[in-house]
């Protein structure tokens, strides 16, 4: 895995959205969405981020394609720091770096047929030469399995699963290596979901794409991913290959967030282990771990001192979580305060 | 609590032939479609299915609360032996929200944004038992507290948007519950709830269920939900029901193709897949046309002529388990080795 060629890398990114306010309506407090965060992207790999509502994984996705301008950090895209690019040289590398969203829907102009909408990017990018761009949304329509008769529709005329279909064709057009989903099958119907995940595999395979798939979906995560990202209340905290983060999962969030998917095994002997209470607000994130308050391992330094994303015995090589007690809670030392 | 002796009943709720349809100025879309399923008392049936298979309007047919240009255009629903489509609209009043209650998806657009908590929880006890201002507030706070919701002295004074969403989705389940009924309907109750918040009200909806003794119609997509949560699962598909089994059966040895796609298309957190999932080829057909014989045949791996052509009946076997389909009837004219376990995995 490190000799891959890193294609996106992410160097303590944060993005803070002001909160308006008072009598002049001065910029009273943040909403700290994401708040310093790192990882690399390698070519050709799925790097999923998973986590609750409110964690920051969008937040992300958008941020690394300057959607949301950062507050500080670092993007490096193929060695380049885009975040330092101006409009007009940031737009050049937009054909690389392509999103598809959660709705097709409202993502999709919907008085366009679907050739206007496949050819406006690129007119944009100048991707294809203007005699070439019939053909190659046949071709697109075709790879993303619709028919090219359907060219001249509207996206209304299509299903939820052919629209994202569109969406997919439309990401597509310029030719990127990189494509962010951020949930980008939350919205389908699970036999239609089946379908559009194989399909985002097969144009992986040929076309070497590179994922950054966003989703909370952490059965669809575990098919489609090289690699995953768990985030929490804006920060990362654990990061690993598929298999570890599946079988030997260290942060006792990780742990909580699977064990309370429901599962249709029912052999399976399950230990839920029940988090209270809510995700406390990003406004005002707690001090030190932000996963404190509700984790049942939580001790005086986890109150007080932000743990650091971290190798230790035991876990692959890239496999690095952010908790003070992994150690204690992986050998039964440290066992939880409070019994949930 | 209707003043008249009830019938003996096994069936908390038993739902006969039901076909509510919706028209159009030329069309009329089959919604529900002849839908059959009891509920016994007590206990609990998941009703899965996709967008469009008619799974919510069947919950909001048994509450009578179909809307032009919907109709109701036959069929029974007994609850607690009596025939729902007899009442009268006072009638049914007394019942919703009293006897069955609902609760839905999104708390946040269910809720009134502009009553306190405790005003719209006291709203049941005033309404159905005729209690006083006073009296109604200390059973709402009785009630948050038994849905988990801490501090209820002050959380009764606020509002919807100053709680979380796991937060609403309590208050809601209070006021479904403040009068005790004898079913409750639960459309979709966690689907936009995070894992960890879903986790949390599907082990207090079980705890309460058990407690009060209520049956629950549970409506969801999710079959993990229906794994940890129910006893009994009716399968739609089309405005019709194509399984109906005890839970263990269903996820053990489904038997409807659609069901057995349903289930090998949604990946597992548990499990691992090699290479592509499994699909359901196509999509849902439109209602405006609908095929002439079993509804899932143009999806269908398994489609013989006589699916495309004739409408198999729900079957009954001798556990109980019901079934729509031609594979496992005599006149059967495919493979007779078929085996539905065995899908194909193209991808278009």
């Amino acid at each position: 895995m490190n000799n891959q060629k890193v294609l996106l890398k992410v160097d303590d990114l944060k993005q803070y959205f002001p909160i308006k306010g008072g009598f002049f309506g001065r910029t009273v407090n943040h909403v700290k969405a994401v708040d310093d965060i790192s990882f690399e992207v390698y070519e050709g790999e799925t790097l999923s981020i998973v986590g609750e509502s409110g964690c920051g994984k969008s937040t992300t996705g958008r941020a690394v394609l300057r959607l949301d301008e950062p507050t500080d950090g670092k993007v490096e895209f193929d060695g380049t720091n885009i975040l330092e690019l101006n409009k007009k040289e940031m737009n050049k590398f937009r054909k690389d770096m392509q999103i598809i969203f959660q709705d097709p829907y409202a993502s999709i102009n919907p008085r366009h047929t679907v050739r206007q909408i496949l050819t406006e990017a690129m007119e944009i990018q100048n991707a294809v030469p203007k005699h070439e761009r019939n053909d190659r949304v046949k071709e697109l329509m075709e790879t993303v399995g619709l028919g090219a008769h359907q060219i001249d529709r509207h996206p209304h005329e299509f299903s939820g699963g052919q629209r994202q279909r569109i969406g997919i064709a439309r990401a597509l057009s310029v030719d990127p290596k990189l494509i962010i989903a951020d949930e980008a099958v939350s919205a389908l119907d699970v036999s239609i979901q089946a379908q559009v995940i194989n399909l985002l595999k097969k144009l992986q395979r040929e076309f070497k794409l590179t994922y950054l798939f966003i989703s909370h979906d952490l059965g669809v995560v575990r098919h489609i991913s090289d690699r995953i990202i768990v985030m929490y209340l804006g920060k990362v905290v654990e990061i690993a290959d598929k298999k570890s983060l599946f079988t030997n999962n260290m942060h006792p969030y990780t742990k909580a967030l699977l064990s309370a998917i429901p599962s249709t095994d029912l052999e399976a002997k399950k230990e839920r282990i029940t988090l209270k209470g809510d995700v406390p607000s990003p406004i005002d994130p707690p001090e030190g771990c932000r996963f404190h308050t509700r984790c049942p391992f939580a001790t005086d330094i986890c109150r007080t001192k932000v743990p650091e994303l971290r190798n230790t015995e035991g876990m692959k090589d890239g496999h690095r979580a952010a908790c003070h007690h992994m150690e204690a809670i992986r050998s039964g030392e440290h066992q939880p305060t409070v019994n949930a | 609590m209707t003043g008249a002796p009830n019938p003996s009943y096994d069936n908390i709720l038993e739902i006969k032939n039901l076909q509510t349809s919706f028209f159009t100025k030329d069309l009329e879309v089959k919604a529900v479609d002849g839908v059959s399923f009891n509920i016994p008392k007590g206990k609990v049936l998941g009703v899965v299915g996709e967008s469009g298979s008619g799974k919510s309007i069947t919950s909001l047919s048994i509450l009578r609360l179909i809307e032009e240009p919907g109709k109701i255009k036959g069929g029974e629903i007994l609850f607690k032996g009596e025939n729902l489509l007899d009442k009268s609209e006072a009638q049914m009043r007394k019942i919703r929200g009293n006897e069955i209650s609902m609760i839905f998806q999104e708390p946040m657009t269910s809720l009134n944004p502009t009553f306190t908590v405790g005003q719209q929880i006291s709203e049941s006890f005033r309404i159905h038992e005729g209690l006083g201002k006073k009296e109604a507030k200390k059973k709402s706070i009785e009630m948050l507290k038994l849905v988990g919701i801490p501090s209820p002295e002050k959380r009764i004074n606020q509002y919807p948007f100053e709680l979380s969403g796991g937060m609403r989705q309590r208050v809601m389940i209070a006021i479904a519950l403040a009068c005790n009924p004898d079913l409750l309907i639960a459309d979709e109750p966690t689907t936009a709830l995070d894992v960890t918040i879903q986790a949390q009200i599907l082990d207090l909806m079980k705890e309460l269920q058990e407690k009060l003794d209520m049956g629950i119609l549970l409506i969801t997509h999710d079959l993990g939900v229906v794994a940890e949560t129910c006893d009994y699962v009716a399968v739609m598909y089309c405005g019709k029901v194509v399984e109906f089994t005890d839970k263990k059966t269903l996820f053990t040895e489904p038997k409807h193709p659609y069901t057995v796609g349903l289930m090998q298309s949604v990946p597992q957190h548990d499990q691992d897949v090699d290479g592509d999932l499994a699909v359901i080829r196509g999509s849902v057909p439109s209602p405006a046309d609908m095929p002439q014989g079993c509804r899932f045949a143009p999806r269908c791996p398994f489609a013989t002529d006589l699916c495309r052509n004739k409408l198999p009946d729900l079957e009954t076997d001798e556990e109980g388990n019901q079934i729509r389909c031609w594979i496992y009837s005599d006149e059967w004219d495919g493979d007779p080795e078929v085996n539905v376990h065995e899908q194909s995995k193209s991808t278009s």
